[in-house]
């Protein structure tokens, strides 16, 4: 044959960042979760190193999000105002090495609940799983600076990945984070120079490399996933290419902007056209998890149990490398 | 390597005659340089223009057509990324139907396909073409399907079918209709023929990429030009890989055997399966993706959404219609939003609004698509442009509010906006679309 592989070989390596610490590292948990750490594009083993496969994670509650849909609260039912045991069951039921906290009952509109409160939210998923942690709060600055300082301290040595600081809000996350060895997500909406400004901010002020994760916004199918979509490829090749502040592994929620969309959500004999309710959620979270998967997604916060399984599934079969090759 | 326009406009026959379709000999050299034209178009062309131009003007990726009046067209794609320029194509959609399943069956399925068109974003999406498997013993059920399915449908038809007589029986019938033919076996001298009679199109199949190129270069010499790469893949990885490989292998390599649209068969019995790998599909090379014949519309509208996503030109934003949108249910006395038609925009601020269980009129000014800082830096959406709008679309009889909320982005509009709609009170909204529900709590909008 004449046909040669054109293999592609890239100046450059993502940065392979650990979430979670065990008992020798300084925490509690029984495993660590490690993403990054490549050097070819996603999935083209033949031509790099892919050290790590991404990983998928399931999300908890302090309050129960109000807008769920049927089809979704319909498997966490018993669970959902219990955060300790909704991440046990998505432990040891759905099988996830990463539980996110979602803290979004912190907000001053959405319950306001105390940093203290926050704090033995978090403690008490410790306890119940000894999978690593995500700490995810929200967008009120004052409150989320406050609590995220809170559970870093509470967290102390653990390595949780907190998520998330963006260019306006960064210090005070980001000095907690340090003080207490925890990983951090730096996000950014939806452009290349605003993800690497803040990479350049948070190195500057000696944030260790190997605990920073990229957030570049998740736009969801139908709501922007485009743009989310080749912004990662960007992020990603210029990443390979060489450049240091863009070499960062990423998260993104397709499992939190999924179910927000009324396509997830509106009854069928609403919207005839879309199909049936009770999987058009979890078609809608798969389809975004998939594309923003081939385009560089490392972490992915997922919420259908249906979803979770045919992405971990589908991880699995893509990460794994061809006999002889 | 490649020519620019000059250098090809040079080898033309400057006359301008217009017969290649385009106006003049100029353009059409540009057009051969961008490789969105092929030299063929072009009835006066000299020999040395063709021996010059001919491996140079051929695109990377051949463009394919499938179907009769409104065919499906494939490939002719120039990047790895759609962020370097855009992918022109949009992965064709194709449904499985078996000669097993009977001509009832069939028929149903077919009908129910042609009528769902669901549109997003103004956009009317569909399933593009039929896949008939030949796998019941009678050779004649195989004519007798595809005679169903043209009478209910004008869907391009892929024919794949074990039995060349019967296949033959099934091409007489789709004489003007561009079908593509899969080939179940290796490529042999018979099936170029009846594709050469037809004008059919040859889906080559293969399990290893020697296996490939091979059947590629022989039907190539053969003279064939529609050519359809199937490379088989075992699991989603190799797929995403195999497809990676074959477009570099045609636009980085220039490797002419691999210059072809390629398909995909997707075969889980998982809709959820289906759905993911179809999902890498889309978004990884598959000009043709094969289903099987589901009828699920979630699966469907899901999957066309990501298409429309995927194949949106990065340089063009989708846009919404110009238009007063209702949230909710509105009467004439519900608050009233201003916001641009860019889609990203518009699906976001009616969200929002939707999110905090009011109900609003949105309107949603032309600014060809731009978001709201864009829009106002280009002056397409100030105090002076939005008042006009609002005039024109005779919003002051449909409602009696007189508050107007704009976005946070634009405070700086307000003065100019009043000035120029007497009688109404701006009110300046907040900069994210995410912080409307707690705006909508925090102030009195009507």
């Amino acid at each position: 044959m004449t046909f040669e592989i054109p293999k592609e070989t890239n100046p450059g390596r993502i940065e392979a960042v650990t979430i979670g610490a065990t008992k020798e590292q300084g925490g509690t948990r029984s495993s660590t979760v490690t993403i990054g750490g490549s050097t070819a594009l996603p999935f083209l083993n033949f031509e790099g190193d892919i050290p790590h496969p991404p990983v998928v994670a399931m999300e908890v509650f302090d309050t129960p999000p109000p807008k769920w849909p049927e089809a979704l609260r319909d498997h966490f039912r018993d669970v959902i105002d219990k955060p300790a045991a909704m991440a046990k069951k998505c432990v040891e039921e759905h099988g996830v090495e990463l539980i996110s906290v979602r803290l979004e009952g912190t907000h001053p509109e959405k319950g306001d609940k105390s940093p203290e409160e926050a704090a033995e939210i978090v403690t008490e998923v410790l306890r119940s799983v000894d999978v690593p942690l995500i700490i995810t709060g929200h967008s009120h600055f004052e409150k989320t600076n406050a609590v995220m300082k809170k559970v870093c301290e509470v967290t102390a040595g653990e390595n949780c990945l907190i998520n998330y600081t963006e260019t306006d809000n960064y210090k005070t996350i980001a000095a907690a984070c340090i003080a207490y060895d925890h990983s951090l997500t730096a996000q950014s909406p939806i452009d290349v120079n605003l993800g690497k400004q803040l990479n350049i901010l948070l190195t500057d002020m000696d944030f260790p490399r190997e605990r920073i994760v990229m957030d570049p916004m998740t736009g969801t199918l139908g709501y922007g996933l485009e743009y989310t979509y080749s912004i990662m490829e960007r992020i990603r090749n210029d990443g390979l290419g060489g450049d240091r502040m863009l070499s960062f592994p990423m998260l993104v929620n397709p499992g939190y902007e999924s179910f927000q969309v009324k396509e997830a959500r509106a009854m069928e004999a609403e919207y005839p056209e879309w199909g049936d309710t009770t999987v058009r959620g979890a078609y809608w979270e798969i389809a975004t998890a998939m594309s923003l998967l081939s385009a560089g997604a490392e972490l992915l916060i997922l919420y259908h149990p249906e979803s979770v399984a045919v992405v971990k599934g589908k991880i699995r079969e893509m990460f794994a490398t061809e006999e002889g090759a | 390597m490649a020519l620019s326009g000059l250098e090809i406009f040079k080898l033309l026959p400057k006359t301008n005659c217009g017969d290649c379709g385009v106006p003049t000999c100029m353009a059409f050299a540009m057009k051969l340089a961008q490789k969105k034209a092929e030299l063929a178009e072009c009835p006066h062309a000299s020999e040395e223009a063709n021996a010059a131009l001919g491996a140079a003007a051929e695109p990377p990726i051949r463009l394919v057509k499938i179907g009769g009046a409104n065919a499906l067209e494939i490939g002719n794609e120039t990047v790895m990324f759609r962020h370097e320029k855009t992918f022109f194509h949009p992965t064709g959609i194709a449904l499985e139907l078996r000669t097993s399943q009977g001509k009832e069956a069939i028929q149903e399925t077919v009908k129910s396909i042609e009528a769902y068109v669901p549109e997003r974003v103004g956009e009317d999406m569909s399933t593009d073409l039929f896949f008939l498997e030949h796998d019941s013993e009678d050779g004649a059920d195989f004519a007798a399907a595809v005679e169903v399915i043209k009478e209910n449908s004008r869907k391009g038809l892929i024919l794949s079918c074990g039995d060349r007589a019967a296949l033959k029986q099934g091409l007489e019938l789709l004489k003007d209709d561009r079908p593509a033919v899969f080939l179940r076996e290796k490529l042999a001298d018979e099936d170029i023929e009846l594709a050469q009679a037809f004008g059919a199109a040859l889906v080559l199949m293969a399990g290893s990429l020697e296996d490939l190129e091979a059947q590629a270069a022989a039907a190539r010499e053969a003279g064939l030009t529609d050519i359809i790469l199937n490379l088989e893949a075992r699991d989603t990885g190799e797929l995403l890989r195999n497809n990676t490989i074959l477009r570099r292998g045609a636009l980085k390599s220039a490797f002419k055997p691999f210059g072809y649209p390629l398909l995909s068969r997707i075969r889980s019995e998982s809709p959820f399966e289906l759905l993911a790998e179809a999902s890498i599909s889309v978004c990884k090379y598959s000009s043709i993706v094969v289903l099987p014949a589901i009828y699920d519309t979630a699966l469907l509208y899901t999957l066309f959404t990501l298409r429309q996503n995927i194949f949106t030109d990065p340089q063009k934003p989708i846009q919404v219609d110009a238009k007063v949108y209702p949230i909710g249910e509105p009467t004439a006395d519900s608050p009233v939003f201003v916001t641009t038609n860019f889609s990203l925009t518009y699906f976001m601020v009616s969200g929002e609004i939707e999110n905090s269980g009011i109900s609003a009129h949105l309107v949603i000014c032309d600014v060809e698509g731009q978001s709201v800082l864009t829009a106002w830096a280009a002056g397409k959406f100030v105090g002076e442009t939005i008042a006009k709008f609002i005039k024109d679309i005779k919003l002051e009889e449909e409602v009696r509010t007189r508050k107007l909320v704009i976005p946070g982005f634009v405070s700086q509009i307000s003065g100019d906006l009043e000035d120029s709609l007497p009688g109404w009170e701006v009110v300046v909204g907040p900069r994210e679309a995410s912080d409307i529900p707690s705006f909508i709590k925090s102030v009195s909008l009507t």
